[in-house]
C-alpha cells in the first residue's frame, strides 16, 4: 500500500524539490548578501556557544580537560535538537498553512510534510558542515567516528517525521495541538541533557531520563563529538523500533483522515 | 478516454455538537458516532461520454463546486463513486501555487509541476505557454508586478498547456479582458473539437448554450433536471425568478423543444401571433419585411402595474432583440381581474435567415425578477427566409452599402518610383 504513496511522490518530485528550493530562496530574496546569510546566521550561533560559553564563561564539562569541550557538547546537542524541533514545529502546522492549496487542488498531500523535512535537512546540512569545519580548524575533529552520526540521524528523522505528521493531522481537527506542541517542546528540551551534563541531575530526576526517547540520540551525538566514542547501539534499538512504529502509525492516520482533513480546512 | 461516470454521488460534512464530541468519538473506542451528517450533495448520477460537453447550472450553494471538487479529487465523496477515464485538467482556481516574489517563468514551472507535469514537459511547452499568455517581457518579472489580468493569462496558459482528455471548468473564465476571454474560450472549443470531454459550470447562459450538448441543473444538492441546454437554462431562469408561490410548467413542442412557462399567474398570455402587413398570421417571414407581434393578455387578478416584454432569440437561445413596455414608458396601470389587453409591436424583420423564437414576460417592473406574473420561453417560433436580399451571413441585417474606388495599375508612375 505504501508503493502507491512512493509512486505519487516520485511523480511529484519536481514539485517537492521546487518547493524546497523556493522556500530556501524566499528567505533571502531582496537581501543584499543573499545566500551568505545562510552561513552567517549559523556561524554566529556556533561562535556564541563555543567561544562565549567555553572561553569567557569558563564553563567546563566535568572530566574533560579541553577549553572548547563544553562548546562542542552544546553544539552537538543543540544543532541536532534544532533539526528535531524544526521538523516537528513545521510539520504540525503544514496542513493549516497550505489550507487553500489543499482545498483547491488535487495533488499527493504527503508532499507537504516532505517539503518541510527536506527544508529542515537542508538548513541542518549547512549549519552542520560549518560545525564540522569549525572542528577541523580548531583541531577537535573526532575522526572516522563521525560517520556514526548518520544512522543516529536517520533514526531521529524517522521519529520526528512520524511525530510531526501525527501532530500535523491532529492540529487540523484540534487546534490546541499546535499550541501544546510549543510548550511540550520547551519542557522536552530542558528535560534532555543538552545544555547541562546528565551528571548534575539529582538521582530521582536522572532515573526519569530513561523514559525520554531523545536522550539516547542526543547522548550519541555528544559522545561522538566530545569523546570521539562510537554510540552504544544497544541503547538505540528501542528508539529505532519506536520511530518506525510511530512513522507507520502516522502514515495510517494520515491516510485515514486526509479526506476528512480537507473538509475541515 | 475522456469518460466521466458519476454514480449515486453524495457529500456530507460532519457536524459535531461540540469540539469535545469529536475527541470523544476519536479516542473512545466504544463511543457511538456523535456527529450528524450535513448533506450538501445527494444521489447525483450522470455520465459524460467521451467528447461530450456538459454544463452544470444551479444557484449558489446548490452543490456545483462540491461536485467539481469531488470529480477532480480534491474532496472525497461520502457516498457513491466517480469513475474517470483519461487525463483530467481542471480550471477551478487559476493561479494556485503562484508565488508573488518569483518570476512568471519560475511560477510556470511550479504551477505546472503542481498540476503533475514534469520539468521536461514544461521545458518543451514553455514557448507555447509564453506565446499564448502574451505577457511579453513580464514573463521574467516577479508575479507581484502583474495585473490580475496578466496573472490570469499566465495561469490559464499553464493549465491548458496540454490538451487533457477531460477538462473541468469553473466560472474562472469570466475573468480577464474581453480579448483574452475570447482567446481562452477558443482554446476550449479547439480542445473540444479535438475530442476533449468538457464539464463546465457557469451562470452564463450564452456560454452553456453555445458550447454544451447537455446541461444539468443542481438544486439543493440534487440533480433537478437533465436535458438540452436551452431547456435546462429556461427552467433555471424560471426557477431563479420563482423562488416562491409560483409554478413552473414545461410543455413539449412539435419539434421536441421544451416550452417553459412560469409565474405567479396574476396575468397570463392568452394568445401570441405574428402578423404580416395584411394582418394574416404567419410563421415564415421574408427578411426585412414589416411584421406585427400581437400578444393578448388576460388579467386574472387585480394588479396595479403591468409590463409586457418580448425577446427574440436565435436557435442557440441567444438574444437577438428584446424590449418591454417599461422601457418605452408605456406600462398599463390599475388593471382589474377579467380585463383583457392586446399589445401589438410592429417592426421590420431585419434579421438573417434561420429559426427564431419569441420569449414573453409579464411583470410589474423592468425585470421579471421582481414580480413575475408570467414568463414564457418559446412562446412562438418563426422562420426567416431570404429570397429578396443578397444572401448575407449572420442574424443582423445591416444592409451594408458598397462603394468601390478602383485604381487600375498605373504603369508610368510605378516605373518612375522604381527608377529613382
Amino acid at each position: 500500500m505504501h508503493t502507491a504513496l512512493l509512486h505519487s511522490l516520485w511523480h511529484y518530485r519536481g514539485f517537492v524539490l521546487g518547493s524546497v528550493q523556493r522556500e530556501f530562496q524566499t528567505r533571502y530574496r531582496n537581501s543584499l548578501l543573499g545566500a551568505l546569510w545562510t552561513i552567517i546566521n549559523p556561524l554566529a550561533m556556533i561562535i556564541v556557544y563555543t567561544v562565549i560559553f567555553s572561553r569567557l564563561m569558563q564553563a567546563r564539562l566535568p572530566g574533560v580537560y579541553n577549553d572548547l569541550a563544553y562548546g562542542i557538547y552544546l553544539c552537538a546537542g543543540l544543532l541536532t535538537w534544532g533539526l528535531f524541533a524544526e521538523i516537528i514545529g513545521r510539520s504540525q502546522s503544514v496542513f493549516l498553512e497550505h489550507a487553500t492549496l489543499l482545498n483547491k487542488l488535487s495533488f499527493p498531500r504527503i508532499c507537504l510534510p516532505l517539503v518541510v523535512v527536506l527544508n529542515a535537512l537542508l538548513n541542518f546540512a549547512i549549519i552542520f558542515c560549518l560545525f564540522l569545519g569549525f572542528l577541523l580548524v580548531t583541531g577537535n575533529f573526532p575522526g572516522w567516528v563521525v560517520i556514526a552520526i548518520l544512522p543516529v540521524l536517520l533514526i531521529q528523522i524517522v521519529f520526528a517525521v512520524g511525530l510531526g505528521i501525527i501532530l500535523g493531522v491532529l492540529n487540523v481537527f484540534f487546534r490546541d495541538v499546535g499550541q501544546m506542541t510549543g510548550i511540550v517542546l520547551q519542557f522536552w528540551f530542558w528535560f534532555t541533557p543538552i545544555i547541562y551534563p546528565p551528571s548534575i541531575l539529582p538521582e530521582s530526576a536522572a532515573a526519569l531520563l530513561k523514559w525520554n526517547p531523545m536522550v539516547p540520540l542526543i547522548q550519541s551525538y555528544q559522545g561522538i563529538f566530545v569523546q570521539g566514542a562510537w554510540p552504544q547501539w544497544s541503547a538505540l534499538w528501542p528508539m529505532t523500533l519506536i520511530s518506525v512504529l510511530l512513522c507507520l502509525f502516522a502514515l495510517s492516520l494520515f491516510r485515514k483522515r486526509s479526506g476528512e482533513m480537507v473538509d475541515e480546512l | 478516454m475522456g469518460n466521466i461516470q458519476v454514480t449515486g454521488l453524495g457529500k456530507a460534512y460532519r457536524q459535531y455538537p461540540t469540539r469535545w464530541a469529536r475527541l470523544a468519538e476519536w479516542v473512545l473506542p466504544w463511543a457511538k458516532p456523535r456527529h450528524q451528517l450535513h448533506w450538501v450533495l445527494r444521489d447525483v448520477s450522470f455520465q459524460v461520454k467521451p467528447g461530450e460537453a456538459v454544463g452544470i447550472v444551479g444557484i449558489n450553494g446548490a452543490g456545483k463546486s462540491t461536485l467539481l471538487k469531488m470529480i477532480t479529487g480534491t474532496t472525497q465523496p461520502t457516498a457513491g463513486h466517480i469513475q474517470l477515464e483519461g487525463q483530467v485538467a481542471a480550471l477551478l482556481e487559476l493561479g494556485m501555487g503562484f508565488h508573488p516574489e518569483f518570476s512568471g517563468r519560475q511560477n510556470v514551472f511550479m504551477a505546472g509541476q503542481l498540476l503533475g507535469m514534469s520539468i521536461e514537459d514544461l521545458n518543451s511547452l514553455m514557448p507555447a505557454i509564453e506565446a499564448f499568455a502574451e505577457i511579453g517581457e513580464y514573463m521574467d518579472q516577479p508575479v507581484r508586478t502583474y495585473s490580475s489580468g496578466m496573472q490570469m493569462r499566465l495561469a490559464f496558459s499553464v493549465a491548458t498547456a496540454r490538451r487533457p482528455d477531460i477538462l473541468i471548468v469553473d466560472e474562472a473564465l469570466s475573468v480577464g479582458d474581453a480579448y483574452f476571454q475570447h482567446k481562452s474560450f477558443d482554446r476550449i472549443r479547439e480542445f473540444r473539437k479535438a475530442g476533449t470531454t468538457l464539464l463546465i459550470v457557469s451562470h452564463d447562459r450564452q456560454a452553456i448554450q453555445s458550447i454544451c450538448d447537455r446541461a444539468l441543473l443542481l438544486d439543493h444538492g440534487r440533480l433537478a433536471l437533465e436535458g438540452a441546454p436551452e431547456e435546462v437554462m429556461d427552467f433555471f431562469s424560471a426557477m431563479i425568478a420563482e423562488r416562491e408561490q409560483s409554478t413552473i410548467r414545461q410543455e413539449r413542442l412539435a419539434d421536441n423543444r421544451i416550452r417553459t412557462i412560469s409565474g405567479t399567474g396574476e396575468a397570463s398570455v392568452a394568445e401570441v401571433v405574428l402578423l404580416n402587413r395584411d394582418g394574416k398570421a404567419i410563421e415564415i417571414i421574408e427578411t426585412g419585411v414589416p411584421v406585427t407581434l400581437r400578444v393578448t393578455v388576460d388579467i386574472n387578478r387585480d394588479i396595479e402595474r403591468l409590463v409586457l416584454g418580448f425577446m427574440i432569440k436565435d436557435r442557440m437561445g441567444q438574444a437577438i432583440y428584446g424590449i418591454n413596455t417599461h422601457r418605452i414608458h408605456r406600462p398599463l396601470k390599475n388593471l382589474k381581474a377579467g380585463e383583457r389587453a392586446v399589445f401589438s409591436y410592429s417592426f421590420d424583420a431585419n434579421i438573417g435567415k434561420g429559426n427564431y423564437s419569441v420569449a414573453l414576460s409579464l411583470s410589474r417592473l423592468d425585470s421579471h425578477l421582481d414580480m413575475n406574473y408570467e414568463w414564457q420561453d418559446l412562446a412562438l417560433i418563426f422562420h426567416v427566409i431570404n429570397t429578396r436580399k443578397p444572401d448575407f451571413v449572420g442574424c443582423a441585417s445591416l444592409d451594408a452599402k458598397l462603394e468601390i474606388e478602383h485604381h487600375p495599375h498605373a504603369e508610368g508612375v510605378a516605373t518612375d518610383a522604381i527608377s529613382h
